[in-house]
């Protein structure tokens, strides 16, 4: 029951966060001086690529997509139930597609690259970090150091190397994009087989970073635990060491779930350089164009996707702590 | 704290970090050439001695020259957005922590949304909605939204001490509420705040590396970053030209690099539960089982208040 309780409160909270995340995505915009649209037609008008015809089209589809002729408060539930219903609005720069549509075309590829990143990396520096602090000695220091260097090495940093190194002058694997030039997108043997190829060098170059934060992370969690009274007492009391080492585990672990959200949030804002410096077609590379052409319906949809997508990771690691950490349970049933 | 205690990586550490600053105070005087004046061809292999020591970039740009002013804007802005976000997450902290009640309630409940919402999210919500942007501006708004975890960190430490004896003995002669927080609390977490500012000066200048890259850098000024964006714009990894962005990776790496090793042995020199000196290693390997911790350390003590004085730092610290 206590379980339950927790997992609700955990769940209504994250609605809260995700609230004032939509409010955040719809007023930042709107404290412009003027009006966005305006400065966006005003920009297309720059540009010379549209008429004076097109652009009064434009600006009145926007201005009535946006619901800009009616109060803020209103303009906000428009927005909402937009939102709600996928609808995301239409690109400035690629007009008339819609939002929706771009973004489907680059979230696969964002997610093939960062969730196998994610899952990975997160196994086995934790291993790394646990087996480090244990063992100690030279394997404590040699991956101690690795660690720490891997994980502060900006992600797109070792991006770039891995590009020059292994593609531009090993020539072992495909320069940039996501597949052959002359492919389509399809679930084929075929195509998977050159997909991968080209998919090797952002995950790499992504999951070697997290491996190090996560053993850094791991190893300093279970040094202190190996100092704490529980571990002492073990040891007085004979207690076989694998046994003392898996108490030591569980314990160092629960920071790290903990940790989980926050460390998916620096690697997808790593992810996205990554895509950039691999032109990788997926959000970053979309987010990249967005930004260079002032495609803000695309911008905020991307944002709100990236806000969404740590929210509900956050929620994860909350309820799997939940049910790993045998206190959250006991706490309200009073079994102390 | 004797200068012998400190371990050899805190010493690598702070040659390093002098080296990058030195790099962008001194740089800009030593290479006179304006890093926005064409002096090469597009690309131009570096060449011995000169503007173009390590050849131009996509506008015929010398690199060096962007190199050591882009290391000081990079420089300047993490130092900005680091010192105002340690400031306002310090301030937070402290008053919630301290106070309690509503008070805590009300910030605590904006530093965990903050916190839940990706920065980036913010960063980039904001500079794609300002008029125009330089340096100071992207500082500020990094600044202004990376402070959330430094205030709940800050937090949980100042509602522990909040409960000790002496600050009813400040109480009880009439300390006012600033004062307390200023002399009773404040020391007890200095030397948290001083690693906490480092690590949000590197994630300041990471930040704004990132910006750049994404095509929302200051206008006005090379950054390490921006550098980077014309670079990869421009397809210098695939041309092989390595000379226009292996400097400023190599530069960014060393700063964030060298400012997480200055953090992470300050924070063995802080926190000695982190500490495993050689001694104690051998000891360990000998009979078989971990180490364990020579010092008792109290999680809140005094650590930056001279508390660490008594702890026996100089004993065979290899790390």
């Amino acid at each position: 029951m206590a379980l339950a309780r927790y997992i609700g409160r955990k769940v209504a909270w994250t609605l809260v966060v995700f609230v004032v995340a939509l409010l955040l995505n719809f007023l930042l915009p709107r404290l412009i001086p003027g009006n966005p649209v305006d400065a966006i037609v005003g920009q297309l008008a720059l540009g010379g690529g549209a008429g004076g015809e097109q652009l009064q089209q434009v600006h009145e589809q926007y201005m009535k997509e946006f619901g800009l002729d009616q109060p803020l408060w209103q303009q906000f539930f428009i927005y909402v139930g937009n939102v709600f219903q996928g609808d995301l609005g239409t690109s400035f720069a690629q007009y008339p597609a819609s939002v929706s549509t771009l973004i489907s075309q680059a979230l696969p590829w964002s997610i093939a690259i960062m969730l196998p990143a994610i899952l990975i990396g997160w196994l086995v520096g934790n291993l790394l970090g646990a087996v480090a602090a244990f063992k100690g000695g030279w394997l404590d220091r040699g991956a101690f150091i690795g660690s720490l260097f891997l994980s502060s090495v900006p992600p797109f940093a070792l991006a770039i190397i891995l590009l020059f190194l292994v593609a531009v002058r090993g020539g072992i694997l495909p320069v940039g994009g996501a597949y052959s030039f002359g492919l389509t997108p399809e679930f084929s043997l075929a195509f998977f087989g050159d997909a991968i190829t080209y998919w090797w060098l952002p995950f790499w170059s992504l999951v070697l970073v997290y491996i190090g934060g996560q053993a850094v992370g791991m190893r300093s969690m279970a040094i202190y635990e190996l100092g704490s009274d529980y571990v002492n007492y073990n040891r007085g009391l004979g207690v076989k060491e694998g046994h003392t080492v898996r108490y030591i585990f569980r314990n160092a672990m629960l920071p790290q779930f903990t940790g989980l959200a926050l460390s998916i949030a620096a690697l997808i804002t790593g992810g996205l350089i990554t895509e950039l410096v691999f032109s990788y077609p997926g959000l970053g590379s979309l987010l990249f164009s967005a930004i260079g052409t002032n495609d803000y319906p695309v911008i905020s949809a991307i944002t709100l996707i990236i806000t969404i997508a740590v929210l509900i990771a956050n929620l994860a690691a909350d309820i799997l702590t939940g049910f790993i950490d045998p206190r959250i349970r006991a706490v309200q049933s009073g079994e102390r | 704290m004797s200068l012998r205690g400190l371990s050899p990586r805190f010493w690598v550490a702070v040659v390093l970090v002098a080296f990058v600053v030195l790099v962008g105070l001194v740089g800009p005087l030593i290479v006179s050439t304006n890093p926005d004046a064409t002096v090469g061809g597009l690309y131009d292999e570096p060449r011995c001695c000169g503007p173009l020591m390590l050849g131009a970039d996509n506008e015929g740009q010398s690199v060096i020259a962007n190199l050591v002013y882009g290391t000081r804007t990079s420089l300047i802005i993490g130092l900005i957005a680091g010192l105002i976000g340690t400031a306002i997450g310090l301030l937070v902290g402290l008053v919630a922590g301290y106070r309690g009640g509503w008070l805590d309630d009300v910030l605590s409940a904006i530093v965990n949304v903050g916190l839940a919402i990706p920065v980036l999210v913010i960063v980039i919500l904001v500079s794609v909605s300002l008029p125009q942007r330089n340096l100071y501006t992207l500082a500020l708004v990094i600044g202004f939204t990376g402070w959330f975890w430094v205030a709940r960190a800050v937090r949980a430490q100042s509602s522990s001490i909040r409960t000790r004896e002496h600050i009813d003995v400040a109480k009880l002669s009439g300390a006012g509420f600033w004062s307390i927080l200023r002399r009773d609390v404040l020391p007890y977490l200095l030397s948290y705040v001083v690693m906490a500012c480092i690590l949000q000066i590197s994630s300041a200048i990471l930040f704004e590396s990132t910006l750049s890259m994404l095509g929302l850098g200051a206008s006005n000024t090379t950054s390490l970053g921006t550098m980077l964006y014309w670079a990869i714009q421009w397809g210098s990894v695939r041309t092989g030209a390595w000379w226009a962005f292996i400097p400023p990776t190599v530069m960014l790496t060393l700063i964030v690099f060298s400012l997480l090793l200055l953090q992470s042995s300050l924070n063995e020199v802080f926190n000695p539960r982190l500490r495993r000196g050689r001694a104690a290693r051998k000891k360990a390997v000998k009979e078989g089982t971990e180490l364990e911790t020579s010092v008792e350390a109290d999680d809140a003590g005094p650590v930056g208040s001279g508390g660490f004085l008594e702890t026996p730092v100089s004993a065979g610290q290899d790390r």
